[in-house]
């Protein structure tokens, strides 16, 4: 039984155990555009809720990804560094970015959930 | 600022129609890139043909008795040289030899057509009519669109809608009927491809963007893709990677300085344009291919390789054509030889870098 929820920094986590799984979402890559670069955490990396966690570069822009929960990342997806627009084609399947282990589970308890974050993602337009 | 605020061009709801994103650029709003994205829309324009609207560019006449003898008292370029239908890069400079702007010149016969940075257009009007004003005539044509057509099959498709540009050599310019409507063609772009820019009536801007986007060869192609292209090309843009306070020699446009206005002097800075010549710069505008695959962009710290400041980059980012990420800034002229050895430092990370021969793709204007 896995959970999925999102910060209002367009990163998704979705949850089994003590083990997230983070992302960006697709509202993220669409407003990015073609992504040609991503930076990742070292594995063993400890990360904080809303910290500096990762890089992800467009044709245009950089942007930072950040945390959504504190842990340490145990694996990160190298594949979306070899092939960067896994990004913009997969965002919330196949381009993950890292998984982290969960330090304080209740972190997940103020995010919001799909539905809640697909209202909030459409105000952003 | 909030986009009621911001000015629009004659092409503002074919932009929407087609689905831009519009943003904020020089007080207009101006379409980034359209639903295909910016590497498609850069790769378009070097395989086929792209249509940019720089409508938010400033025009300007000048006419008059000695107009190009008046204009050289402002710009270092050879004005007066030109010949009627031939166009020129040049630069409107301070005493110190910093940019104002940088623009480009055509000899219409009767007038000099100019065409400026929209960022700049209104403070180069002030300049002109501070220094011109009374000698020559000024006037705006701010409220004309400019098209550019740009790419290897920019020369088809605009021949079919105007046979007459078919004779347009690069760098050349003159009035010419587009599809019936009388604007003013030249032959040169901001692209690294051969193309056009196409001054058109406002009230017929669409219609002829709607007739060129017809053609199989043409596709939209927004703000984004232009920056990337000019970035391969190795154009300097204003604000940037040239401004007030860097002069021609230090940016690498020794060439926009005739043998003629190299002797004369007469515009403004000529003297530490000449101190410069005759001993180098002290910085120098250069290229900068970053290793790996990350970009490097504008304001990042370049250092050599003990870590010492050496300089900046003022342009930078993912070439889709050279296919990796490629920049431009200004080096301690120590530092500014081909290969040498740089660090690039983003976010605060060393990352190997090197000097490197601009343009990164090389440059297909058309020279019969």
């Amino acid at each position: 039984m896995s959970t999925i929820k999102f910060t209002q920094e367009h990163e998704w986590i979705r949850v089994e155990g003590d083990v997230g799984t983070v992302g960006i979402t697709d509202f993220a890559q669409n407003q990015l555009g073609d992504v040609v670069f991503v930076e990742l955490p070292p594995v063993g990396r400890k990360v904080t809720k809303g910290g500096d966690a990762a890089v992800v570069e467009s044709v245009k822009a950089a942007s930072e990804v950040y945390s959504p929960v504190t842990g340490e990342v145990i694996e990160i997806n190298q594949a979306i560094v070899d092939e960067p627009a896994k990004v913009n084609a997969d965002p919330q399947g196949e381009a993950w970015f890292f998984k982290v282990r969960l330090a304080v589970p209740a972190e997940l308890d103020a995010m919001m959930d799909e539905a809640g974050y697909a209202a909030f993602a459409e105000g952003q337009h | 600022m909030t986009e009621s605020a911001l000015k629009e061009t004659p092409l503002h709801a074919l932009h929407v129609a087609l689905g831009a994103r519009m943003v904020e650029f020089a007080g207009y709003a101006m379409p980034v890139q359209y639903p295909t994205g910016i590497l498609t829309e850069h790769l378009h324009t070097r395989a086929g043909a792209g249509l940019f609207d720089v409508s938010h560019m400033g025009q300007i006449r000048l006419s008059g008795a000695d107009v190009a003898q008046h204009l050289e008292t402002l710009v270092p370029g050879d004005i007066k040289g030109l010949a009627p239908g031939r166009q020129r890069y040049t630069l409107l400079t301070n005493d110190a030899a910093g940019i104002l702007d940088d623009l480009m010149v055509t000899n219409a016969g009767d007038h000099l057509f100019v065409v400026v940075n929209a960022g700049c257009k209104h403070a180069d009007l002030a300049h002109i009519q501070a220094h011109l004003g009374g000698k020559v005539a000024i006037e705006a044509q701010f409220d004309r669109a400019l098209l550019a057509l740009q790419g290897p099959q920019a020369a088809a498709v605009l021949l079919r809608l105007a046979p007459e540009a078919g004779s347009l050599g690069f760098m050349a310019g003159r009035e010419i009927a587009v599809d019936g409507v009388p604007c003013f063609v030249t032959r040169s772009g901001y692209t690294g491809e051969d193309g056009y820019e196409i001054a058109i009536p406002a009230d017929q801007a669409e219609r002829i963007a709607r007739r060129l986007l017809a053609e199989p060869e043409v596709k939209p192609i927004g703000l984004g893709a232009r920056d990337s292209l000019r970035l391969e090309a190795g154009l300097c843009l204003h604000g940037h990677d040239i401004d007030a306070t860097i002069t021609p020699i230090e940016a690498g446009l020794n060439w926009v300085i005739g043998k003629r206005r190299r002797a004369e002097g007469g515009y403004p800075g000529a003297a530490v344009v000449a101190e410069q010549l005759a001993n180098g710069p002290k910085r120098r505008r250069v290229g900068i291919l970053p290793e790996g695959r990350q970009p490097a962009r504008e304001g990042t710290p370049l250092t050599d390789a003990a870590g010492n400041p050496v300089g900046t980059i003022t342009s930078g980012g993912f070439g889709p054509s050279f296919g990796g990420p490629v920049a431009m800034g200004y080096v301690d002229a120590a530092h500014a030889a081909d290969g040498t050895a740089l660090q690039a430092v983003v976010r605060g990370q060393p990352r190997p870098a090197a000097v490197a021969p601009m343009p990164f793709v090389p440059h297909r204007y058309y020279r019969p």
